[in-house]
């Protein structure tokens, strides 16, 4: 079966964006697919590079990128709700005169019909939120 | 071109307070070019949502709540709002703005887009949809 996930909360203070990887893992483990993983509301936050978690926790960016590597998953931030959070790729933050990006790698940031297109792609959309 | 689906976004938070609202609204605008079969849900909290006269100035926050009417002009026709969560709260239908849409199969006539529904009627229409993103 081909999943879509939804992730609506940001890092660490909701669970949502570690119940959609070990979802996501498990599915995967399963034999079953998911070819897109959409961030929206803070859920866009999860795609900080800047982030660094004390070293006995969890790293649920590099995680996410982790996974997406080794199972080509395309990982989607949403460009408007990543825009007003400060979450900018390259183009973005060359384009709006910033003098920094903080997209991490395996993430990239696209509009809210890559959402729409994922639900009538997949045959379930899951979503993780509060 | 395959059949559309059935989508359905939940609401179910205030207007404001949080994002959620605006950002739901968001997807919707943006999945009406999608050409799917669309409805919306609002309960709990979501129902303040579709209130009338609402007045964000004191707050600095934009009000937008007008965008509900215009969803007509972007073939989104179906607002359920579940019954028991507007008695919760203190509310009446006539509480709520008024949503009107063109039934284009109708001769053009204005027709309203809320739709009042129980909690097992919601149930119902949520057991019935292919996709449900929830706000």
């Amino acid at each position: 079966m081909k999943f879509g996930i939804v992730v609506s909360e940001g890092p660490y203070t909701h669970q949502a964006a570690d119940t959609a990887y070990h979802f996501a893992k498990a599915a995967l483990d399963k034999g079953h697919e998911v070819p897109r993983v959409f961030f929206y509301h803070d859920g866009v936050n999860v795609a900080t590079n800047l982030s660094i978690p004390p070293q006995d926790e969890r790293h649920i960016q590099k995680n996410w990128t982790e996974l997406a590597k080794a199972n080509d998953i395309d990982m989607v931030v949403c460009i408007a709700a990543a825009q007003r959070r400060g979450i900018l790729d390259e183009n973005e933050a060359k384009r709006q005169g910033k003098d920094a990006s903080n997209l991490a790698e395996g993430f990239r940031i696209s509009g809210l019909g890559q959402l729409i297109e994922m639900g009538i792609e997949c045959d379930r959309t899951v979503t993780f939120g509060d | 071109m395959p059949e559309a689906k059935k989508f359905l976004y939940v609401n179910r938070k205030a207007p404001y307070g949080t994002i959620y609202a605006l950002e739901s609204l968001e997807v919707v605008l943006i999945g009406a070019a999608f050409e799917q079969d669309v409805s919306l849900a609002f309960l709990d909290d979501g129902v303040f949502q579709l209130t009338r006269d609402q007045n964000t100035d004191e707050i600095g926050v934009k009000n937008f709540s007008p965008t509900f009417r215009a969803l007509g002009d972007y073939e989104v026709t179906k607002l359920f709002v579940e019954k028991e969560s507007l008695e919760e709260r203190g509310l009446a239908p006539s509480d709520l703005q008024e949503i009107m849409y063109e039934d284009e199969d109708d001769d053009w006539e204005e027709k309203p887009s809320i739709h009042i529904v129980s909690r097992s009627e919601m149930a119902d229409i949520m057991a019935d949809q292919d996709v449900v993103l929830s706000f």
